[in-house]
């Protein structure tokens, strides 16, 4: 078991005849992913390596019933590709592309609620189950299956979380980036919910970081539905106020959002925090003990 | 991005928000000539900055008589301004912003911005106007009055007057302040805004209501759609590093009082080095996220960039590697220590693909190269160079 991902997913990739969407595509199907077709408008008939293109979302999914799709399209013609998949019913929507503007993502936001999808980003690494499927950017060999569930809202912090445990020959479930956007699909509590009730995952890890107040309403879910070892972690305790650190969701407005403010959240849920990144593979370790 | 308060005007303007009559000036003698064409005294004259603060700092004055403009936007011009938003190195003032000054009844607060929670356009207010609203959001919640705009709906009527009688407007301000918060949202809809900031939006005692300051802030990622906002940029209230560093696409922040340089693939990861580097007993030096494809020129000009600030007493690089593999980066941090001519020490921790291949580089490159076996062991050799 794992969440959302595994060998029954078919997945179509949007812009899958750009040079990142080509590559990533590939590296997927090489990792085992199913990928049944993909999306270019104008391109329908050509191929890629043996990969169907076609020119909408809509055909693709009736000739090939791809149940995924994967995001890369560029970011003036983003929330377009998404509605496009919201509208055909996809149930998981996995957008990679950086640099949606907010008022865009606002609007996919309203017009996802009550649909039939699941959005994981924008500006996400995406999302792996070990061993089955990747839908996303993250390097596939890092991992293997295990019994921890990882959400992060970065990239290469969620990779250093999967390498830190893997030092322990500890492997993951299922490990989902939710991106750095202020304005996502799929939260911290989507997925913590999705692992509680998950049976092969028996702990968790959370990577959180500075901005908005996720961390703290997921530390306030975790208190009252989660009953499995959860470990966390916030960056951007040395970030200064008023500056966006790169991610546009990464910025501390007066006095909220502050990673001081979040690891107090976490810890007053019962969360074991870890405050150096150095020592999350220890800490997991200790803290997982009788868990995994 | 930010623009500067007479920018901020022209735009009100554009969409017909009433602000007072007024000019930028560039020079004293333009200051005056502004004063006279307005053809009113007494006149304001504004530093304009990008921070807030202004008046406090010494940067917004009263001129009742014309001597009274020369003086003061001779006073004001060229000043280093320091406010609470400029740190303690202040900024420069090049620009002014001269007004007509107009008889004040009562003073407003009001701000339009995206709410990542709801995914809504909220809308602000309050009668506290003029004052931090920071403050007041943190002790008298109850005096701002919040509205949230479903994007697919915009905003409806009875969300203006919710905003109105909020705001105990009599009748006749009512129908001056409807259709201007109508124009409020639809310039911050349409301008991607991430902020639309009125304090203080004034009651004239005639009863017109009008913008008396204006800050407006854009989404960086929507400046592709919005040519003309673009021509705003001011790159003297930008830092000269961050500039050189956004020519290349390095995504870097100087960061105030450091003394450990860093450098990282990916923001998140960026921001944990710092506070590994913080947790080590140094001060990170600023923040750099080379990007997840990074290339050896990139590498290059981010040690650059880095090693220009003369406070940076060591450089960490912290790399995983995924789709950047780390014998390429090792290629490109041998080839930037060679061009560069780096002084002080360099420890860097790389994990990932190829991550073998890549330590080989660095050990045979010759160079002063630390090479750290993982992220705690990075640390403490950080902590040995912030001591020494």
């Amino acid at each position: 078991m794992s969440i959302w991902v595994d060998n029954n997913t078919k997945l179509v990739v949007q812009g899958i005849t750009g040079r990142e969407g080509q590559f990533h595509t590939l590296q997927c199907k090489a990792y085992g992913t199913n990928v049944v077709a993909g999306v270019t408008p104008g391109k329908a008939g050509q191929n890629v390596e043996g990969i169907p293109v076609f020119n909408t979302l809509a055909e693709a999914v009736k000739e090939t019933g791809a149940n995924a799709s994967m995001v890369f399209v560029p970011p003036p013609f983003c929330a377009d590709a998404i509605l496009e998949s919201i509208d055909a019913e996809i149930p998981l929507i996995v957008a990679i592309t950086e640099g949606i503007p907010v008022m865009d993502m606002m609007r996919v936001k309203n017009h996802l609620m009550g649909s039939r999808s699941r959005l994981i980003g924008p500006n996400c690494p995406g999302i792996i189950t070990p061993g089955q499927a990747k839908i996303g950017i993250m390097p596939g060999p890092i991992h293997k299956p295990g019994p921890v569930g990882i959400v992060s809202r970065s990239g290469t912090l969620t990779y250093e979380a999967v390498h830190q445990i893997m030092r322990f020959g500890v492997g993951q479930s299922t490990c989902v980036g939710i991106g750095g956007d202020p304005v996502n699909g799929t939260n911290f509590i989507d997925c913590l919910a999705a692992f509680q009730n998950d049976p092969e995952t028996k702990a968790i890890i959370m990577v959180g970081e500075i901005g908005g107040s996720a961390e703290e309403e997921a530390a306030d879910f975790i208190k009252q539905n989660v009953n499995k070892p959860v470990v966390g972690f916030v960056a951007g305790a040395t970030a200064p106020p008023g500056r966006r650190m790169g991610h546009a969701g990464a910025i501390i407005s007066g006095s909220s959002g502050t990673a001081q403010g979040k690891m107090a959240a976490m810890k007053a849920a019962g969360i074991t925090v870890v405050e150096n990144l150095g020592m999350l593979g220890e800490v997991a370790q200790e803290a997982f003990k009788g868990a995994i | 991005m930010k623009i500067h308060e007479y920018q901020a005007k022209e735009l009100f303007q554009k969409y017909g928000v009433p602000t007072p009559r007024g000019k930028a000036a560039f020079a004293v003698d333009e200051a005056k000539a502004i004063a006279k064409e307005l053809g009113t005294l007494p006149v304001v004259v504004k530093a304009q900055i990008h921070a807030g603060g202004r008046g406090k700092g010494g940067g917004v004055k009263i001129a009742k008589t014309e001597a009274e403009v020369e003086q003061h936007a001779d006073q004001i011009l060229g000043m280093t301004l320091v406010t609470h938003q400029t740190g303690p190195e202040g900024r420069l003032v090049k620009k002014l912003l001269v007004e007509e000054g107009l008889p004040i009844e009562k003073e407003l607060y009001l701000s339009l911005l995206p709410d990542r929670d709801t995914a809504s356009i909220v809308i602000m207010a309050s009668e506290a106007g003029g004052m931090d609203i920071e403050e007041v959001a943190e002790k008298t919640p109850e005096k701002i009055i919040k509205v949230f705009v479903n994007p697919l709906l915009g905003l409806q009527g009875y969300q203006a007057r919710q905003l109105a009688y909020g705001l105990n407007m009599e009748p006749e301000v009512v129908k001056a302040f409807i259709p201007m918060i109508n124009k409020l949202y639809k310039l911050t809809v349409e301008y991607d805004c991430s902020l639309v900031e009125i304090n203080p939006l004034v009651i004239l005692s005639d009863k017109r209501v009008i913008a008396l300051d204006a800050k407006v802030t854009f989404d960086d990622n929507a400046m592709f759609r919005h040519k003309d906002i673009q021509a705003y940029r001011d790159l003297d209230e930008e830092d000269p590093f961050e500039v050189e560093a956004s020519k290349y696409n390095i995504n870097y922040i100087k960061l105030p009082d450091g003394n450990i340089g860093n450098m990282v693939n990916g923001a998140g990861l960026a921001m944990a080095t710092m506070d590994v580097i913080q947790l080590a007993g140094g001060k990170p030096a600023n923040f750099l996220d080379v990007g997840g494809g990074a290339s050896a020129e990139q590498v290059e000009n981010g040690f650059r960039i880095i090693l220009s600030d003369s406070a940076v007493k060591g450089v960490l690089i912290n790399i995983f590697g995924g789709i950047l593999r780390c014998d390429i980066l090792a290629q490109g941090v041998v080839q930037a220590a060679k061009k560069v001519d780096v002084k002080v020490p360099i420890i860097i921790r790389m994990e990932g693909t190829n991550v073998d291949q890549g330590r080989k580089i660095l050990e045979e490159s010759g160079l002063k190269i630390t090479v750290a076996s993982d992220l705690a062991d990075a640390a403490q050799k950080v902590a040995a160079v912030a001591k020494a």
